[in-house]
Formats: C-alpha cells, sequence, structure tokens
C-alpha cells in the first residue's frame, strides 16, 4: 500500500458491491417465483446470508475484541423466540410485521446481551467461555421448560416473513452496521483491548463498558439473525439453540479468520458450499456415501487450517468492502 | 484459491452431465445418517433399499399402463431441523422428486413439512409421532401412530390389565416425545379412575435418578411409567429397584432396541411397553419382511425399518393407485388409503394425515420381547 498509489475512483467499492448484490437477490428471487431458477439454490443463498450475519457479529467479540465467547446460538435462540411470538400474534400485513417482528427480536437478543454481559465481562479468557456457554445452556434449558413457548415440542405455524430479499437487506444493513463501528473509536478500543487490556485501563479506556458494547451488539445481531431465521423456517425448537449451533458458527468463524469482516463472509459460503456440494457430488455417485459427507467435511477443515493458520482471511480485509478514506487499515498485518 | 473454485466447478459440471442418465422415477428420502440417531438412519436405508431392490427386480412401478423404474434419492438431514429443510430444499427443486419419505425425528419433519406443503409434494413420515406434524396441513402423513394415542393405550393397559390404582412418572422433561406421553399418560390414567402419585422430571443425559425416585418411593405406586429412550431406561429401572421400590414398570415404544436388554440385563424381566408391531405376531406381511431385511442386511430390524417400509409401499400402492406420478394425484391417492396391509399392521388414513392402526404391548421374557397383547 504505497503512498504514490494512483487515486482512481474504482466502481468496486462497499456501496456499489451492496446495492448490486440487493439487486441480483432480488432478481433471483423474481426468477425463482417464477419457476426460472432453482429454489433449492436461493434457499442455500438464504442460509448462507443467515450465517453470515451471525458470523459477522460473532467476529465482534471473538475476533476484534479478542475473547471467547461461546453463547451465541441462545441470543439467536432469545432474537428468535421473540420474534416468533411477535409475529405469531400480531395481525399485521407481512411488510409492517416483519420490520417489527426483527425490531423486537433485536431489542430482546441485545438486552439479555447486555445483562448476561454485565455478569460474564467480570470474568476473562476460559472463564468466560465457560460463563457464556453457561447462558447459552439457560436459555435452552429455560425455552424447554416454558410450554408457552412449546417447551421442548418447539413452535409450529409461525407465519412465513423472510425471503431472500429481507435476508439480502439485513446482511447489508449488519455488514455496513459492524464495519463503521469496526473503524470507529468504538473498533480502536476493542482492539486495544485484544492486545493488551490493562494497557488500555491504564490509558482511559472504560474495559468493562466497552467489552459489553461490544457483546450487546453481537447478541442484538445473533437475534436479528434468530428471527430471521424463525419467519424463514416458520418452526423452531429449542434444541436448534444449543452449543452445537454455537460450535457451527465458530467453525465459520475461524475457517474465514478472526479479525476479517469479509474473512467471515467468505468462511460462510466456503462452508455452505462446500457441505452441499459434497452432499450434491457423494449423492450422484452412489447413494451408499452420503455417509462419507461428515467425514469428508471436517477433513478439509483440517487441512485448511493446517495450511493456513489464521483462517482463509485471518486479520485481513478485502480492501473493496473497506470504508473510504482508509488510510491506516485497523487490524492489518499488511 | 480460484483453482480450488475452478476444479470444484468443473467437477460439479462432470458429475451433472453424468448424473443426467435416467433414472426413473425419483422419490427422496431425508434420513438422519448421521447425527445423535444415525442407526436409525441406517436402519432407514436398510428399509428403502429393499423395497427399492424388490420393486425393480419386478420391472419398477406400473403407472398407467407401463412399467417405470424407480429410484429413492436418500439424503442425510443430520437429524437437525435446519439441514432437513435444505435437504427438502434439494429434493424438491434438484431432484425433482414427486414424494417425500421422511423425516423421522418430529423436530426434523415438522421443519420439512411447510416446505413440502407449499410446494404442493406429498409428504409421508414414517417415524415422527408429534401430533403438530401433521396438523392442519394436507400434503404431509405419517404411518405410525401418535402420542396421545400411545399414552392412552399405556394408561388403559395399566388400569384395566394391571389392575393399577396408583401411577407414578419418571420422564425427560428436556424431549417433546416424552413429555408429550407422559402428560397424555396422567390425564388418561386419571380419567380410567386412577390416580397419579407422582410426576417426576429430569433432563437427558442426567444419570442418577434417586431423588425423584426416592420420592417416587414414598408415594407407593402400584406402577411406574418410564417412557424415556431404551439407553436411560435399564438406569432408571436398576436404580429404582436398588432403592427398594418393587413395583410393576411399564413403558413406550423408546424402549424398543435390543440395546434395552444389553444394558438392562435381568431387571427387565417382567415389564412392558407399546410398540408398533412385534416381530412375534403372526401376520404375513410382518414375518416376510423380517425374514427379508435379516436375509439382507443381517442386522435386528427396529420399529423404525418397518415403518419405513410399510411408508414405501403406501407410496407405491398410491402411485400406482393414481395412474400417474403427479404430486397431487398422489397425495389424494394416499389420503384414500384403506386396509394396507403392511409389515406393521392395517393402515387406513381417515381424512387426516394420521392413520388408523392398532398398536402392540410388548413383554419382556427371558431377555426377549414377547408379543403380549394387541389393542386398536
Amino acid at each position: 500500500m504505497s503512498v504514490a498509489e494512483p487515486k482512481r475512483a474504482s466502481l468496486v467499492n462497499f456501496r456499489n458491491v451492496a446495492i448490486s448484490a440487493l439487486v441480483v437477490t432480488a432478481l433471483l428471487q423474481l426468477l425463482g417465483g417464477m419457476g426460472l431458477f432453482n429454489q433449492y439454490y436461493l434457499h442455500i443463498l438464504a442460509i448462507i446470508g443467515m450465517n453470515i450475519i451471525l458470523v459477522v457479529s460473532l467476529n465482534l467479540v471473538n475476533g476484534y475484541l479478542g475473547e471467547f465467547a461461546l453463547g451465541h446460538a441462545g441470543f439467536m435462540a432469545v432474537g428468535a423466540y421473540t420474534a416468533a411470538l411477535i409475529a405469531m400474534n400480531l395481525q399485521l400485513p407481512t411488510a409492517l410485521r416483519l420490520p417489527l417482528s426483527l425490531a423486537g427480536g433485536v431489542a430482546a437478543a441485545g438486552l439479555i446481551g447486555y445483562l448476561v454481559g454485565l455478569v460474564t465481562f467480570k470474568t476473562v479468557g476460559d472463564y468466560l467461555a465457560i460463563t457464556t456457554l453457561g447462558f447459552n445452556m439457560i436459555i435452552v434449558n429455560a425455552i424447554q421448560n416454558i410450554d408457552y413457548l412449546g417447551g421442548p415440542r418447539g413452535l409450529t405455524g409461525i407465519p412465513k416473513g423472510t425471503d431472500l430479499i429481507t435476508v439480502a437487506a439485513c446482511v447489508v444493513l449488519t455488514y455496513w452496521i459492524l464495519r463503521n463501528l469496526v473503524h470507529s473509536g468504538y473498533g480502536r478500543m476493542w482492539l486495544s483491548i485484544r492486545e493488551n487490556a490493562i494497557a488500555s485501563g491504564l490509558i482511559g479506556v472504560n474495559v468493562n463498558r466497552v467489552k459489553n458494547v461490544a457483546f450487546t451488539v453481537a447478541a442484538a445481531f445473533a437475534g436479528l439473525a434468530g428471527g430471521l431465521w424463525a419467519q424463514y423456517q416458520q418452526f423452531i425448537t429449542p434444541r436448534s439453540f444449543d452449543y452445537l449451533k454455537t460450535t457451527e458458527i465458530l467453525v465459520m468463524l475461524y475457517l474465514g479468520g478472526m479479525g476479517s469482516l469479509s474473512g467471515s463472509i467468505l468462511g460462510v459460503v466456503f462452508y455452505t458450499v462446500t457441505m452441499e456440494l459434497l452432499r450434491n457430488v457423494l449423492g450422484m455417485i452412489s447413494p451408499q456415501l452420503a455417509d462419507l459427507r461428515m467425514l469428508l467435511s471436517p477433513l478439509i477443515l483440517v487441512v485448511i487450517m493446517l495450511t493456513r493458520q489464521y483462517g482463509l482471511m485471518g486479520n485481513r480485509e478485502w480492501r473493496w468492502l473497506q470504508p473510504k478514506r482508509e488510510e491506516s487499515p485497523v487490524g492489518t498485518g499488511a | 484459491m480460484r483453482q480450488l473454485v475452478w476444479s470444484l466447478v468443473a467437477l460439479l459440471a462432470l458429475f451433472g452431465v453424468a448424473g443426467c442418465e435416467d433414472k426413473g422415477l425419483a422419490i427422496g428420502v431425508s434420513a438422519p445418517l448421521s447425527g445423535d440417531i444415525a442407526a436409525l438412519g441406517q436402519s432407514t436405508r436398510n428399509a428403502v433399499l429393499l423395497a427399492q431392490e424388490e420393486i425393480n427386480a419386478k420391472g419398477g412401478i406400473r403407472i398407467g399402463d407401463k412399467l417405470e423404474k424407480i429410484t429413492f434419492i436418500i439424503e442425510d438431514d443430520e437429524n437437525r431441523p435446519e439441514s432437513t429443510a435444505t435437504v427438502f430444499q434439494k429434493l424438491i427443486n434438484q431432484d425433482r422428486v414427486v414424494a417425500i419419505i421422511g423425516s423421522q425425528s418430529s423436530k426434523c419433519s415438522n421443519a420439512g413439512a411447510p416446505i413440502a406443503e407449499s410446494a404442493g409434494i406429498p409428504q409421508l413420515s414414517p417415524w415422527s409421532t408429534n401430533p403438530n406434524v401433521t396438523r392442519g396441513r394436507k400434503y404431509v402423513f405419517r404411518s405410525c401412530f401418535i402420542d396421545p394415542f400411545q399414552g392412552k393405550e399405556v394408561a388403559k393397559f395399566a388400569r384395566d390389565t394391571m389392575k393399577a390404582r396408583t401411577a407414578a412418572v419418571l420422564y425427560d422433561v428436556a424431549s417433546d416425545y416424552n413429555k408429550g406421553i407422559a402428560e397424555v399418560f396422567r390425564d388418561e390414567f386419571a380419567r380410567a379412575g386412577g390416580r397419579i402419585v407422582g410426576f417426576e422430571t429430569y433432563n437427558t443425559n442426567d444419570k442418577d435418578f434417586s431423588a425423584q425416585l426416592c420420592k417416587i418411593k414414598g408415594a407407593n405406586p402400584d406402577i411406574l411409567f418410564l417412557p424415556n429412550y431404551f439407553n436411560e431406561v435399564p438406569l432408571q429401572i436398576q436404580q429404582a429397584r436398588k432403592l427398594g421400590l418393587t413395583c410393576k414398570v411399564i413403558g413406550s415404544d423408546s424402549w424398543d432396541n435390543p440395546e434395552l436388554i444389553k444394558l438392562g440385563g435381568r431387571e427387565m424381566e417382567g415389564t412392558y411397553f407399546t410398540n408398533h408391531y412385534s416381530p412375534d405376531v403372526d401376520r404375513p406381511a410382518s414375518r416376510e419382511f423380517i425374514a427379508k431385511y435379516r436375509k439382507k442386511f443381517n442386522a435386528p430390524v427396529d420399529a423404525a425399518a418397518a415403518l419405513t417400509y410399510d411408508s414405501v409401499y403406501i407410496l407405491v400402492q398410491a402411485i400406482e393407485k393414481a395412474g400417474k406420478a403427479e404430486p397431487r394425484a398422489i397425495r389424494d391417492a394416499i389420503a384414500s388409503t384403506k386396509g394396507f396391509n403392511g409389515a406393521t399392521g392395517t393402515i387406513s388414513y381417515n381424512g387426516t394425515g394420521d392413520p388408523v392402526k392398532g398398536a402392540v404391548i410388548i413383554r419382556i421374557k427371558n431377555g426377549k420381547f414377547v408379543f403380549d397383547s394387541a389393542v386398536n
């Protein structure tokens, strides 16, 4: 990144990418509705979108803040159940119901995230991992024991609200907010805490409060993903949000690379597409090979992590997704 | 990185070409081939492959006046709702199946059902006993009985046949199946004039039940109902006996696995449970299926395998009756199935997606599952 680089106004910047992504998804959705585009691919795109929101938001805590939180799926559950309840009890047109329910999910997950953060950030490191894991379990167990929420049977009959365009819009919004946060004063403070919490405290960073901001924001966006998920799948069950889901999010996060928002996108896309490719390829060879999928995909992960220790994009970003006037990119080793 | 992507794309294209050969009529199967109930997924696949071999050996399925070969596309749903949704999307939109068998657990069937329903593709679940799966849906069927029916039959059996006046229940509160049956049993047993003296819960993977069992012992029930999975029941019975609880014990179809006796040993003697079918019942259809299955796979036949096998044939019969491989016509044909003679009993549909069929009571005697009686 030399100073003498000519300032071409590249067309490949965040705004244009976001707009074209929205246009393309809207087009695909339209074609899918007319039966001209495979709904299965639309479904995979929607899954990718929702996973991007989950992974990008967790990156805030695990990547930029450098803490190890293990409760992301719990906040997703809070968002999913809140949004589902709002959607089921509000007799409104979809155009109104969907944003309201999503906002409810975000608010509830953010609030719970804030409260959990108040308690858990009294600990650091492994202890934080365990306490957040504990909260994930508490949330899942609590839902299992509340009959109003369907208990272990789950909640059926949630109206369909989420489609690919909604997901795409939420992904763009999430990415935009998180990217700007990471490059704001908070972003600098998170990085300074990651590098040295004591030194950050000494220069006047309110460590616990700043940490909790990251945690609350991450939880709120997990709630957004949960709200989208509930109204996409139209059925949710508490067990879908247990620590196994958290683990899946973590796998995609580490695959993409810590401290890299574009890496998170790449990690999710790579993981999801590989899993589906394996399904299709193995299935075409022989139905007996379907079991190999669960064996091959971890193997691919191991190979990638061995050859690229910081994930696909660890601490690096695609320049065109960065904010303008970025002279000294944050978190860039290069 | 770029090379990797391109080689993957090339590979996919290659297989896309290879996969275009005509495989005849495609039917989807969503089964938990991996995940926490993978054993059940394997028996699902076995049953499907057995049926496919039989049908194609006869030249295929008769549609109108010509025979067509049949291919089951079996996908792994990992026993996770979100994967099941993906599997259903793939089967319907990529493989263009005319119907789907599956999934097995209720949570997965529940995740697939909205997709099948909105695409107008008939779904037939072999093993999902949760009432919600078919409720309010036109294209979703099952070939097993539902939880309330089973809970009611167990309660009736306990009250009428075993003459129990008081009963206690210990169940896993974190599992939808256990909770559903336990609650129905509680209500039905009370309605039949019995008294529930203990209603205790635990969480999946608990190993120590002594606190709950002590409480139950204090209430001194005539009968103890354990509607829990076969891997946990032996531990519960052993601890109960150790605490001096001598009452009779009954269970539900989740006991149906050889592991139950392997783990429980002598403590399991004299207990009863309800099941979808019993290998001992002298029904030609059951006998034939069990013999063929054992011969081909050399594995014990569980209820999931038998139910899957029945589901396949209900579907095949419906397609032949419809006379065309068209989802709507197949749906109507399934709905009008009457007196289907399957491995798990006689199955009819009465306007809903739930079949009218009986259950059997099985008794454990000399380390074996023995047929005791049939209920309808």
